[in-house]
């Protein structure tokens, strides 16, 4: 039975939470098969995440770097294209914005910097996913190849200039120096802290209003304008897209750079939300996770969030559980993560006929193929 | 109650209080992206902490980090948690240790590879130039074809400095021998990638190559199976790997960061602990080139004098092995 079948609410709303519900079953299965109790296990991980403001403070800053990492995902997604190059442009614009600042932090104010840091991620994260995208629009090669390959070339561009040219000099570790304060994005605690309210420190900065600003704008983009239409007109059928008047080769190219942009705050979020310098390997993995968040947001803003909040729980939570639980270890949290990721995507609608054969059940329509079950 | 009997018992209790924690040091390690099962650095490591915990019964507490921002976090909370002294394992966790360590005064710190400075840390540095410049010679030794391999994990400073002491060895013993080098990835999978290492290593044996030296962690693993398999001979590092392929393993450049890692407990527990710069050479006996009985019919008698010889040179200061840190290149 297709799920397009079954009202918007289970379809959105009571799927999504059984294959979750189903993971984290399979999970405790496997916690209890190496000896833990798993309930005490899963009690820890929503504790670490939510229990308190610290572990609040970490969920939403992870939550935050997926947020920017599956919007970008999701948006070439609705024009058909297959972004997995979101690592290397987030690499990319983590970049643009640490050069600003380096050039910069001494002698602007925080007010000028910021604007220009959101500025310099968002064109450096477009212009490297310019390239797949021209590729693609006017040479025919995949996207999905010239992406992944983009990201292995960002990791070796980043070694490079790390190594030989940004490193703090005298230094053994590969990172920059450290930005001025004017360079860095003020914490929510901080933030907080000016009109008198308290809350623990944690990485999570200000790009989180930015991350709910661009779930907007992404939302209006797609569905209330003229480029949006065309955009989705590409995502289902380009020939007719031709047909209507549509230059596809544009829409592509646009498309890409609005989210390689997208992608590119992730580097925003870590180099001068968090680490305020330059280092390696600050992407961490988010813009490939922020596949997963797209397909499991069903490419759609307000779903984008909630499974980045979702994935912010289980990384933060994660993490807790590894500290706290001494027989877990970080790759039995990754295989937890990966379970919830192999249910709520890749077996999305294993639990759709099930789930219907129960709606129908309780609320019958004259359809004798279900009606017989 | 009568007050009295109350007095005593807290007495009592505060005394065992005070017993059980001046006891029970509670150490801390934070390890860093590449795992602690690397057959190599961290593993080193994580011998020298289970070798403490075996000796004194001390438990300790750690974390095993998947992102950057993580060290920080795993660093504090560490803190937080009342641990007594934190290891960092690796140059990675330097700026999240001073951070930290100016937020928890009263904590002791120690940082492998890493160099920060402040009044409860404790940086514990190796001179792997001059390990890897008694490989160098004992490969340029071994070596029939005049051409000797590295392969190193990522292009990074500590692994230039590796591959600098490798050459300067080799070139010490003849100045005719070719060093053809590799590095084998960009991202941190670069450290945990044996099926990479070997392609590399026979990418070298086909240019020549009959000796070769690994400073990759887990991706060394990769490194010594296709010299098993071509027949060549390999080097480990940081930890003895001779015992991995027998007959294969001329030796291993050992970065004895249990030591390291032992020691720094142990001096926190004794009370006898300080902060600053701890340097492990030769001559200190951190750094050393392994030999057992894995691979001593590699090693011929008159192989085993030079490299002594060169290794008494460099304590007695006799000979300097060039530090690539120290001026950024290897001329």
């Amino acid at each position: 039975m297709p799920a397009a079948s079954l009202p918007r609410w289970i379809d959105t709303g009571v799927i999504p939470v059984l294959n979750i519900a189903l993971a984290l079953i399979v999970s405790g299965l496997i916690i209890a098969a190496i000896g833990e109790d798993p309930f005490a296990a899963m009690a820890v991980m929503v504790k670490g995440a939510l229990g308190y403001q610290e572990g609040i403070g970490y969920t939403l800053y992870y939550a935050t770097n997926f947020t920017f990492a599956g919007l970008a995902v999701a948006i070439a997604f609705h024009a058909g294209l297959f972004n997995i190059g979101g690592e290397g442009q987030a690499y990319i614009g983590g970049l643009g914005v640490g050069l600003v600042m380096l050039a910069l932090d001494s002698a602007l104010p925080m007010v000028l910097l910021l604007p220009l840091g959101l500025l310099a991620s968002a064109i450096f994260g477009a212009a490297w996913a310019a390239v797949p995208a021209y590729l693609q629009a006017c040479r025919g090669s995949h996207i999905v190849i010239t992406t992944i390959m983009f990201n292995f070339i960002a990791a070796a561009l980043m070694v490079y200039l790390m190594v030989n040219v940004l490193i703090q000099p005298g230094q053994m570790s590969p990172q920059s120096r450290e930005f001025d304060v004017s360079g860095h994005l003020p914490f929510v605690h901080e933030a907080l802290a000016w009109i008198g309210v308290s809350f623990a420190r944690s990485p999570l900065n200000v790009s989180i209003v930015w991350a709910a600003v661009c779930c907007l704008g992404l939302g209006a983009y797609i569905w209330r304008t003229r480029w949006g239409y065309e955009l989705r007109t590409v995502g289902h059928n380009e020939r007719a897209a031709v047909y209507a008047g549509v230059n596809p080769r544009r829409v592509i190219v646009i498309t890409m750079c609005i989210s390689g942009g997208l992608a590119g705050f992730v580097g925003m979020n870590e180099v001068m939300g968090v680490h305020h310098r330059l280092l390696l390997d600050f992407t961490a993995g988010y813009g490939f996770t922020g596949i997963a968040v797209s397909l499991m947001g069903r490419n759609h803003p307000i779903g984008v969030v909630l499974a980045s909040l979702l994935f912010g729980v289980l990384y933060q939570g994660g993490a807790e559980l590894a500290f706290e639980v001494p027989g877990i270890t970080r790759e039995l949290v990754v295989t937890i993560q990966g379970l919830v990721i192999l249910f709520s995507g890749a077996l999305a609608y294993m639990t759709a006929p099930w789930v219907a054969r129960i709606y129908y059940a309780v609320k019958p329509r004259p359809e004798p193929a279900v009606s017989a079950a | 109650m009568k007050p009295a009997s109350v007095f005593l018992a807290s007495a009592i209790l505060l005394v065992a209080s005070a017993a059980v924690s001046a006891a029970d040091l509670r150490p801390a390690v934070v390890f860093d992206m590449g795992g602690k099962f690397d057959k190599s650095f961290n593993q080193g490591v994580n011998d020298g902490v289970l070798k403490f915990n075996k000796e004194t019964g001390v438990k300790h507490r750690e974390f095993v980090i998947t992102n950057p921002t993580q060290r920080e976090q795993a660093i504090r909370k560490m803190a937080q948690r009342g641990s007594d002294i934190i290891l960092g394992v690796g140059f990675a966790q330097s700026s999240a240790i001073e951070k930290v360590a100016k937020e928890f005064p009263n904590t002791k710190f120690a940082i492998i590879d890493g160099y920060v400075v402040a009044p409860n840390v404790q940086s514990l540095l190796f001179k792997e130039h001059e390990g890897s410049f008694l490989v160098g010679m004992l490969a340029a030794m071994a070596s029939k074809s005049g051409k000797i391999g590295f392969i190193g994990g990522m292009d990074i400073p500590l692994i230039r400095r590796f591959a600098c002491g490798y050459e300067k060895g080799a070139k010490y013993v003849s100045s005719k021998i070719d060093v053809i080098q590799n590095m084998t990835g960009t991202t941190p999978s670069a450290w945990s990638d044996p099926s990479r290492g070997a392609e590399l290593t026979r990418g070298q044996f086909g240019q020549g190559v009959d000796v070769v030296f690994a400073a990759a962690g887990g991706t060394g693993v990769g490194v010594y199976q296709a010299a098993k398999d071509a027949g060549k001979l390999a080097i480990g590092t940081d930890s003895n790997q001779n015992y991995l392929q027998p007959g294969t393993m001329l030796t291993s450049m050992l970065k004895r960061v249990d030591v390291a890692a032992y020691t720094t407990f142990m001096e926190a527990r004794s009370g006898t602990w300080k902060a600053g710069i701890k340097v492990f050479g030769l001559k200190e006996g951190g750094i050393d080139w392994a030999l057992d009985e894995n691979n001593k019919a590699l090693i011929s008698g008159d192989m085993k004098a030079q490299v002594d010889a060169a290794k008494a040179d460099i304590i007695a200061g006799r000979i300097m092995v060039h530090d690539y840190m120290s001026d950024k290149s290897c001329k």
